[in-house]
């Protein structure tokens, strides 16, 4: 943009061949250009602010729902709506219900970012062409599966399945409060839900990533085999730290879509708002956005309003989240290779 | 994939997990009978189907510099990489015939790529240091591989000793812990060749290492290879007359008879006959700039 500002100034001393050469054509050119240039500027100018509008209209949405939630204390509420469990205040409510999404979301991408990564790793620089291709296939696959379908398969085939696996783990690492014991039978427990969300947001991340470490410059792996390195060496030195920080952008699209699942949460887990670390037992956690879900067609309007307040956490906690990697990825910028 | 002179091979893709007991064609450097040499015969080398450089035979003296000098796209680099096994690492990518150090294949069947490739260094054509690394990561980077275990003062003497050597030091000593990437491009090729030579290697490969140098670093790294000839075996590519002149003891003339055919050698012998008597008139013609 500078540049611009700079050619738009007279034609600055001659160049040495002759203040007097004709050129029109040039110029002609450069006008047009100029005006693309400005074009261009606009369109992506205004492509931004339009996000950024509208980011803020759904967050004022949110706030202006919820305002008489936030306004009214917690027995005016408790009185009024029927869901509200006895809580005595707003940020009573609401903190079990942050405390279980952050920890379905967080569990979830424990499970799925390390074997994202492998998966990536293994179609990127192991696999063969076809099988590399076939395997993204498969993963993008479960990418189009709409969660419902997940929820229900949750519900109907994992949750029964998977519950004497969850009883063993529970007798083998009962003593971590995690995986207390005895295992809920079905599993309609967080555990599930978490592996049902990290199923979902595999194929984001493992897409993601991928493509980061297919960029990796071939100059710096030739780098590594010369001086020795096997292929995980390889690897280690010069395709993870390369792709560092798109795995981690890959991650936090993963955790937003964990975040805000609703369907198969509202269909696998057992609700309870306690902060409950135990992902084994049934009816300890709750998230928000299956927590709308659930009251939202019995909500009168207070309890609409209450709902709106939950939801505007949620949208804070993304965004929060969003920032907090951002800063993560920003904090080693001058080592990331993007020169 | 089979060759006129039944030599053939299964391109190694891989460098996969190393053999618990690797199969190296070590020499021991103590022993001066062991200085390292290394054969060629009839060589062939692919890409894909496309024959880039065509029946190579050489030798090249230990404790020496051999000098390859050759047009553009004539298939220096593409040989220069079979002699580490780095060739191999390009999709389709195959090398026919028969490359021995010390009498030892190093394209034989337990011959692992990745032992090779830790005894026979390199130094790309374009710097390439690890850009997540620091100054002071990206020279031990290759020691690090080697899973040797190294003193934090070890280390920092490696360093400056490696930095040293390839002319870097001065330059940098201030900013060890700042990123390989930004230095500039001369200070980055010398912060490979520094990576190079930090793990000693017993061969150097060089890519046409001084072509983004200033004649001030290019003069210490022609020092450097000077120095370096009398433990290791060195192999040069350069554009440059008077450096293959002033630092080889053999040249080898790499040429193309036009787009498409493979490179071949020509001529080799030392470095003096090579620039005052060459057999061969192409030979002549190149070094005295009527090629075309
Ligand atoms: N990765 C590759 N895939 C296919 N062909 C290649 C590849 N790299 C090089 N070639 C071809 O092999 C031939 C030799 O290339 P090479 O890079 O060895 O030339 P060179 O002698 O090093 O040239 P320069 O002096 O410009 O570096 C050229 O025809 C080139 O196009
Ligand atoms: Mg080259």
């Amino acid at each position: 943009m500078t540049t611009t500002a700079a050619d738009t100034r007279a034609p600055s001393p001659a160049p040495s061949n002759g203040p007097d050469r004709p050129r029109p054509p040039r110029r002609r050119t450069r006008a047009a250009d100029r005006g693309f240039n400005r074009a261009f500027r606009y369109l992506a100018t205004s492509a931004g602010t339009l996000i950024l509008i509208a980011l803020a209209a759904v967050a004022g949405f949110l706030l202006w729902q919820s305002w008489p939630a936030l306004t009214s204390s917690g027995s005016e509420i408790a009185s009024k709506v029927s869901f509200f469990q006895g809580q005595s205040s707003l940020a009573s409510y609401l903190g079990p219900l942050i405390f279980g999404t952050l920890l379905a979301a967080a569990v979830a991408l424990a499970v799925a970012t390390p074997l994202a990564i492998g998966i990536a790793l293994f179609t990127s620089h192991y696999a063969p062409r076809r099988l590399a291709s076939l395997l993204g296939w498969v993963i993008d696959l479960l990418a189009a599966i709409p969660s419902v379908v997940y929820g229900l398969w949750g519900a109907l085939v994992l949750a029964p399945t998977i519950q004497p696996v969850w009883q063993w783990v529970s007798n083998v690492l009962g003593w971590i409060p995690l995986f207390k014991g005895p295992a809920a039978d079905p599993a309609r427990v967080l555990l599930t839900v978490s592996l049902v969300l990290a199923v979902m947001i595999l194929p984001i991340i493992t897409a993601v990533s991928r493509e980061v470490f297919l960029q990796t410059p071939k100059l710096h792996e030739e780098a590594a085999l010369a001086l020795g390195a096997t292929r995980w060496e390889m690897i280690r030195t010069a395709v993870l730290p390369f792709g560092r920080s798109g795995v981690v952008s890959a991650a936090m699209l993963g955790l937003g879509r964990a975040l805000g699942e609703t369907m198969a949460v509202v269909m696998i887990l057992s609700p309870g708002l306690t902060y409950s670390f135990a992902l084994l037992l049934a009816g300890k956690q709750q998230t928000i956005a299956a927590n709308i879900a659930l009251k939202y067609p019995e909500a009168n309007s207070l309890g609409m309003s209450t709902l709106m307040a939950t939801g505007l956490a949620l949208f804070v906690i993304t965004m929060v989240v969003n920032m907090a990697s951002r800063w993560v990825v920003g904090r080693r910028k001058e080592f990331s290779g993007a020169n | 994939m089979s060759t006129p002179d039944g030599g053939t091979r299964p391109a190694p893709t891989d460098s996969g997990p190393r053999p618990s007991t690797p199969t190296t064609p070590t020499p021991k450097k103590d022993d001066p009978a062991m200085a390292q040499r290394i054969d060629v015969k009839d060589l062939n080398i692919y890409y894909g189907d496309f024959l880039a450089v065509e029946g190579v035979t050489m030798t090249i003296e230990p404790r020496s510099v051999t000098a390859f000098i050759g047009p553009s796209g004539c298939g220096k680099s593409t040989f220069l990489r079979t002699l580490n096994r780095m060739h191999e690492v390009i999709p389709g990518a195959s090398v026919h015939g028969s490359v021995e150090m010390e009498g030892v294949d190093l394209y034989g069947a337990d011959i692992d790529p990745v032992a090779v490739r830790r005894q026979i260094g390199m130094v790309f054509q374009r710097p390439n240091p690890f850009p997540t690394m620091s100054i002071e990561e990206n020279v031990l980077a290759g020691v690090r591989l080697l899973n040797k275990k190294i003193s934090k003062s070890d280390a920092a003497d490696l360093v400056e000793a490696s930095l040293a050597s390839a002319n870097l030091w001065n330059e940098v000593k201030d900013r060890l812990q700042k990123p390989g990437a930004g230095l500039s491009g001369g200070q980055q090729q010398r912060l490979c060749i520094a990576r190079a030579i930090a793990v000693k290697p017993q061969v150097l490969l060089m890519d046409e290492p001084c072509s983004a140098l200033d004649p001030i670093s290019t003069l210490a790294i022609e020092d450097l290879i000077t120095e370096l000839k009398k433990d290791y075996t060195i192999v040069i590519v350069t554009h440059n007359m008077q450096q293959a002149a002033r630092v080889s003891d053999r040249t080898g003339f790499f040429n193309i008879a036009g787009t498409g055919s493979p490179g071949k050698l020509i001529e080799m012998d030392d470095t003096g006959t090579m620039f005052s008597t060459p057999k061969e008139k192409a030979t002549e013609d190149y070094i005295s700039g009527r090629f075309g």
